[in-house]
């Protein structure tokens, strides 16, 4: 018995002569059948979807009467819509208010927590915002942003600053929602700045000061280089991420006030769910798609992702 | 130890609890609107606690018998419970479902050889590159075709046979434990699927517990896909409960006690996995960036 056992180890590992090709073949039979319901998944959900929305984009369909084959037509439509344009530009501001103070704001905490606060209590409460939706955080913020009995103005006032209208004015309403966003994310981001943090090995920190190095320094020195692959990881998830916001949108402004929310997935949305323009929606989110891969691959490219520092 | 406590660690301390006041705050006010009776709701705006705490808004958003009346015009009552039960049943089937297939398609990565294995985890990994909004168009009208709209089967067919996440998850796991046992069991004759159901996966128990409870938050909290294939009320979720219910009041004030007593519902469910597993959810969001 331990004798046959030897023998099939020995062929099984070669995988050479009749026997060991029967073993290896059921064996690959076997992985393709156990990863076939993901392969299913893969193909009948994001696959072929992706060509359908492509084909779907150079059709006038509306769900109504059959699709007409219209060429780039959409396209060219898209190219000269100014609402389109104005999405893109919302999107873009929106990013703007929101990753360079939630990466800033996150890495300060990371910081301070590991210096003072690494108790993971700590971290579960910084975290309990993300874990919540984001319908839920915009819902949470309509309320504390209210002007009538939001906490926010009372506090406002209490310093001495007039109430302002937040969601309720065009010029307020998108900051408001970077800012609930803000809310939502900065305890994530500071989670995996700590995270990044803690794999830094602490005798570089000795070593640099015993030469004289200033905490300013050792921070541009050693902390960011070497927080690097984590910032990748963060700018890339968080600035992708953005550019589809969408939920927050949905439970609080829905676009307005003014039009001055809609950012590109609201319009789109709008176009597709709500006028049923199916083909002039798949254009733009093909646009979409193309833009934040080009968005990806320069992000990689500006900070390196390909290198490391350490080792 | 006392002249360690010097200014800037004050400031740095002082810095940290401001965080976790801000962090906590609109979650405690939301909770403090939901007991407050609704026509104290602007007479208590400033506070941060109410008196006369009442408890019958929970009730009347869950449709039971309550002595907090509605306040007038707050739109047609939604259902909560209803929105409740298929949130469960929701999360429920998506997870089970992501569970079972990822673990699947995990072990065949780590463990079996195949052709065109790698190229097919890798193609995996891409189609997370895929924004929802692109997928969203043509899932949304093969659900339709299907006539699956507002069905569970149609809420859950695009997510719960592949997560590329959970697939790259529990592969790390597998290929970080020793495979002798499974070989031995391979050896006395056991199946690939008798191995995988009855050595590999129990051997894994930790990081399927950890991957299911933040599976169930994400799936608790979807909303855009639930949003589009699911508005009927014996189907709709919280979150899209919650936006109906919000979206409902126009231009007047919001029922802002039940829809804040709604929320809390909706939130309860996650911060009692917080309370409970804070330390396995802490860290395993916290090495999701490091690869």
């Amino acid at each position: 018995m331990t004798r046959r056992s030897t023998d099939k180890t020995v062929n099984a590992d070669k995988e050479s002569g009749l026997f060991g090709n029967r073993l290896r073949r059921k064996e690959a039979l076997t992985g393709y059948l156990f990863i076939l319901p993901a392969l299913i998944g893969l193909i009948a959900f994001f696959a072929f979807p992706t060509i359908r929305a492509a084909q779907i984009s150079l059709t006038n369909w509306n769900l109504m009467r059959p699709a007409h084959w219209i060429g780039f037509d959409n396209y060219g439509k898209l190219w000269a819509d100014g609402k389109f344009w104005d999405s893109m530009q919302i999107t873009l501001l929106y990013v703007i208010y929101n990753i360079p103070l939630q990466t800033a704001l996150g890495l300060i905490i990371a910081v301070l927590a590991d210096r003072l606060a690494k108790s993971v209590l700590f971290r579960a409460v910084i975290i309990a915002p993300y874990l919540i939706s984001n319908v839920v955080a915009g819902l949470v913020w309509l309320l504390m942003l209210d002007p009538l009995i939001g906490l926010t103005n009372t506090f406002l006032t209490g310093i001495g600053i007039p109430p302002q209208s937040f969601l309720s004015s065009p010029d307020q309403a998108l900051i408001s929602v970077a800012g609930i966003s803000i809310w939502r994310h900065v305890g994530f981001t500071a989670l995996l700045f700590y995270a990044g943090l803690q794999s830094i090995p602490r005798d570089l920190y000795e070593a640099a000061r015993l030469d004289g190095a200033s905490e300013s320094a050792m921070f541009r020195m050693i902390t960011l280089p070497l927080l690097r692959p984590v910032m990748v990881f963060v700018l890339v998830t968080s600035v992708v991420g953005s550019f589809q916001v969408f939920d927050v949108i949905a439970v609080t402004t829905q676009g307005g006030p003014a039009n001055s929310t809609r950012a590109v997935l609201w319009y789109i949305y709008e176009n597709a769910f709500q006028f049923s323009r199916m083909g002039y929606a798949s254009a733009m989110s093909m646009v979409l798609f193309v833009f934040l891969i080009l968005v990806t691959l320069l992000q990689m490219r500006l900070l390196h992702a390909d290198r490391s520092d350490l080792g | 130890m006392s002249k360690k406590l010097n200014l800037p660690k004050l400031f740095g301390y002082a810095g940290l609890a401001i965080f976790c006041i801000i962090s906590l705050l609109p979650i405690w006010m939301a909770l403090k609107t939901a007991i407050t009776m609704p026509s104290d709701v602007f007479s208590t705006a400033n506070s941060l606690w109410v008196n006369n705490p009442v408890f019958g808004n929970f009730l009347r958003v869950l449709g039971l018998p309550s002595d907090v009346p509605p306040p007038a015009n707050s739109g047609s009552p939604i259902n909560f419970m209803i929105a409740l039960r298929n949130s469960v049943v929701y999360t429920g089937l998506l997870v089970t479902g992501q569970l079972f297939f990822s673990s699947l398609a995990a072990y065949a990565f780590a463990r079996l050889r195949f052709p065109g294995r790698d190229a097919l985890f890798y193609s995996f990994i891409a189609a997370t590159m895929i924004p929802s909004i692109v997928l969203f168009i043509p899932n949304f009208i093969l659900i339709r075709q299907l006539g699956l709209l507002n069905s569970f089967a149609g809420m859950v067919a695009p997510n719960i046979l592949m997560l590329p996440f959970a697939v790259f998850f529990l592969r790390q796991f597998f290929l970080s434990t020793p495979k002798e046992l499974e070989e031995a069991a391979r050896l006395d004759g056991l199946s690939w699927f008798k191995v995988y159901w009855h050595i590999a996966l129990p051997l894994q128990r930790g990081p399927l517990a950890t991957l299911a409870i933040l599976l169930s938050i994400q799936a608790w909290n979807d909303f855009f896909w639930p949003f589009l294939v699911g508005q009927k009320e014996n189907v709709q979720v919280m979150a899209v409960a919650l936006a109906n219910y919000q979206s409902q009041t126009g231009q007047g004030q919001p029922d802002w006690t039940g829809l804040m007593a709604a929320v809390m519902l909706s939130i309860i469910p996650v911060l009692i996995l917080l309370v409970f597993f804070g330390r396995r959810i802490v860290e395993s969001l916290q090495t999701s960036g490091m690869k």
